[in-house]
């Protein structure tokens, strides 16, 4: 007995060293986009580190930015409404019992905004009631007026009440003042749709982007909600003012995009230079005089060489980016 | 870890203990033992004061040797088979100061560095080499771009140098890891021998990279990952943020033999491979120092981007006319990279170059920035000027 365990061990142990010695095939993971009809059961959140009080909440839907203090919590976006839980319990292991004050949307879409109402009734706005009025005690939401004007007419029937931002601004930014630290809404005027934003965290030198920067598919255009493909442009071109890289290009300011994982100026840089070249290309052949089919059939000159990297989601697909250009480009101003 | 002549009823195998933050060491299986060898074997490792009771790997000795032996080895034995890479001891010290030998097979690109649209030799796919027909050197004028730096897939074969160290425990002196400070472009990388794993696909990424080593026997495996978007070669073919970067660290007396294989599944058709010579430095002086601050180089639209719209690069044959090879040999591609190439080039004919002047850089959308004066950094491209607006762009390094 003792011989044949000896002899099963030894032999268990030449098998390990085989194993040990083998290389672990390990690669850079891809980006990519939100699963489409998902199994939410199956979906988990990924929370990381971003920089000073700023984290980042991945996987449940658009990336949520959480600016965690000493007066509490800050969310830039809410994810779908379905992971909503998930989230509540990622906010938790990271603030404890800290109060939520405020969420700030950046634009439209349920990946960003579904979780609004369930997580606005788990904030309070103050620890006790005088002085609010009739104003429920919960978290403040914040958006920019044109998404909540872009709410209101989708109505109330497909986009619910609880999920419109009460707590709207109308012009180039909104300033806040969020556990020691300036917080800047700042408009992206006709970008992904009409009512965008992004938010700047002063001291702790982090940028969410909203949609406009995503690191897995081209720039979603919704024309229907007023997207155009310029506003995302100049969108980016602002990111890229507000950044600073701290070495060679690379860390300092560091940016928190809508899909995908963080970057810092030099992805927000090479992005905005491959959606100005995209968009350079369609302009050149509407100059020509081209049509839409035309268009469609020069491709792949159009976005070619960056189709293997952002081509990735079916419902946004390359040939989808071109046509917005395309139709944006040559609407009727 | 101390070295010891341990008696044949044990059994070592080198693990990773996560009671041990990651760290790889020697655990110890008995198939046999009587309490006295255990006893002997404790104390060899932790003295006969202090027993198991005061440290991480003490207390994982104790809860090994307190289950029955079958319950603990044969569980103990398949969780190892689980471990998929484990780092050992470093066979090779590579600590000092090692210098490049741009006189090399890699002269070309250490130096001067390449032409415009010279893409020979490299298995990129179409759609690098349609990114590398569009691009345009005055896109690196545009300050966000100027501080650029070489990725760690290229930066060996920059006017290279590096100072190579050890991060070793204290205790144990185990590895933890090796450090390299490379003086282009002051970078600085780690690249860690303790086994943690490579981030998530949510973290940023460096130029540097994350790394980790195995020891294959005296030669260090190293596997990079999290790498920018950089370039393959400077400046004019693309790497993506998707590659991944397989270092091969060879040591033989003075020399360090660098190779590396990178796959690039965005850019590359097939694994890039190169290697460099690199020689000790018998004196320490190391020149790190390479600041690099952005200017605005001359006026142009808010966001623009100078690139060559399809079809439009007046340069794509000038190189292969000069040097009076085939229009396809500079064009690259996976081929290329085999000797039956040179049976095709055989029958292919000559490059003809006409030089005709680049189009505008601006669209209706970018409007076309005002000129500078003639010869300023900001003017027009001459005639027989290659950049976008801004002079040519390119390095020197």
């Amino acid at each position: 007995m003792k011989r044949i365990f000896h002899t099963t061990a030894l032999a268990l142990v030449a098998v390990c060293s085989v194993v040990i010695g083998a290389q672990q095939q390990i690669r850079t993971p891809k980006q990519m986009p939100l699963p489409r009809n998902p199994d939410w059961a199956k979906m988990e959140v990924e929370t990381l580190h971003v920089q000073g009080q700023v984290h980042m909440i991945a996987g449940a839907g658009g990336n949520i930015a959480v600016q965690v203090g000493n007066t509490g919590v800050l969310l830039v976006d809410t994810g779908y409404e379905q992971m909503s839980g998930k989230v509540l319990a990622a906010i938790r292991k990271l603030s404890g019992d800290r109060t939520l004050r405020t969420i700030i949307n950046t634009t439209l879409s349920d990946a960003h905004t579904g979780a609004n109402a369930v997580l606005v009734k788990e904030g309070r706005l103050n620890q006790a009631g005088p002085g609010l009025g009739q104003r429920p005690n919960e978290a403040d939401l914040i958006g920019h007026s044109n998404l909540l004007a872009l709410m209101t007419d989708i109505g109330r029937d497909k986009i619910p009440v609880e999920r419109w931002p009460p707590s709207v601004f109308s012009g180039k930014q909104k300033d806040l003042y969020s556990n020691d630290e300036p917080v800047v809404v700042l408009a992206v005027p006709d970008a992904v749709t009409s009512g965008d934003s992004m938010v700047w965290f002063r001291k702790s030198d982090v940028v969410a982007t909203g949609e406009i920067f995503n690191q897995a598919t081209f720039p979603y255009i919704d024309l229907a909600h007023g997207g155009t493909i310029n506003g995302i442009i100049e969108g980016l071109n602002t990111v890229l003012d507000m950044t600073v890289p701290k070495h060679n290009q690379e860390g300092g300011t560091m940016v928190i995009p809508g899909y995908g994982r963080i970057g810092d100026e030099h992805d927000v840089l090479e992005y905005r230079d491959m959606v100005t070249i995209v968009r350079d290309r369609v302009q050149a052949a509407i100059n020509k005089k081209m049509t839409l089919a035309q268009v469609k059939a020069m491709k792949p000159s159009a976005t070619y060489e960056y189709e293997l990297r952002f081509n990735r989601d079916p419902a946004w697909t390359a040939e989808m980016f071109v046509e917005a250009i395309y139709t944006n480009l040559t609407a009727r101003k | 870890m101390r070295l010891m002549t341990l008696p044949p009823e044990f059994i070592t195998i080198l693990i990773r203990c996560p009671e041990l933050a990651g760290r790889a060491g020697v655990l110890v299986v008995c198939i046999n033992c009587k309490s006295t060898a255990r006893n002997e074997l404790r104390h060899r490792f932790f003295g006969r004061d202090n027993g198991a009771a005061g440290s991480d790997l003490g207390r994982a000795y104790h809860q090994m040797f307190s289950a029955g032996r079958t319950a603990l080895v044969l569980p103990f034995l398949l969780a190892v088979l689980l471990i998929p890479s484990v780092p050992a001891f470093a066979q090779i010290d590579f600590t000092g100061v090692w210098n490049g030998n741009t006189n090399a097979e890699d002269g070309p690109e250490r130096a001067a560095g390449p032409s415009l649209v010279e893409f020979l030799g490299l298995p990129i796919n179409d759609q690098a080499r349609q990114w590398g027909l569009a691009y345009r050197p005055g896109r690196l004028s545009l300050p966000e771009h100027q501080c650029q730096v070489h990725a760690i897939h290229y930066i060996h074969r920059g006017p290279f140098a590096a100072r190579i160290w050890e991060e070793r425990d204290p205790v144990t002196h185990q590895l933890i890891a090796i450090h390299e400070a490379i003086s282009t472009y002051e970078q600085k990388r780690t690249i860690w021998m303790d086994g943690r794993p490579h981030p998530s696909a949510n973290a940023p990424h460096t130029w540097m990279g994350f790394s980790t080593g195995v020891w294959n026997g005296n030669m260090l495996t190293v596997t990079t990952t999290h790498v920018k978007h950089a370039w393959h070669r400077r400046e004019n073919l693309p790497s993506s943020d998707e590659v991944t970067v397989i270092e091969h660290w060879v040591r033989n007396g003075n020399v360090w033999t660098h190779i590396s294989v990178t796959e690039d599944p965005i850019f590359l058709a097939e694994p890039l491979i190169k290697s460099e010579d690199l020689t000790l430095n018998a004196s320490p002086n190391f020149n790190p120092f390479w600041p690099c601050e952005s200017i605005e180089e001359g006026e142009r639209a808010r966001g623009q981007v100078p690139h060559y719209l399809p079809g439009t690069n007046p340069w794509v044959a000038e190189y292969a006319a000069i040097h009076k090879l085939p229009q396809e040999v500079t064009l690259g591609g996976p081929e290329q990279m085999y000797p039956e190439y040179r049976n095709r080039m055989k029958t292919l004919p000559v490059a003809v170059f006409e030089e005709k002047a680049p189009p505008s850089v601006g669209t209706s959308s970018t409007p076309t920035p005002p000129a500078a004066p003639a010869g300023g950094r900001g003017a027009a491209p001459p005639a027989a000027g290659r950049g976008g607006g801004a002079g040519r762009g390119g390095r020197g390094n």
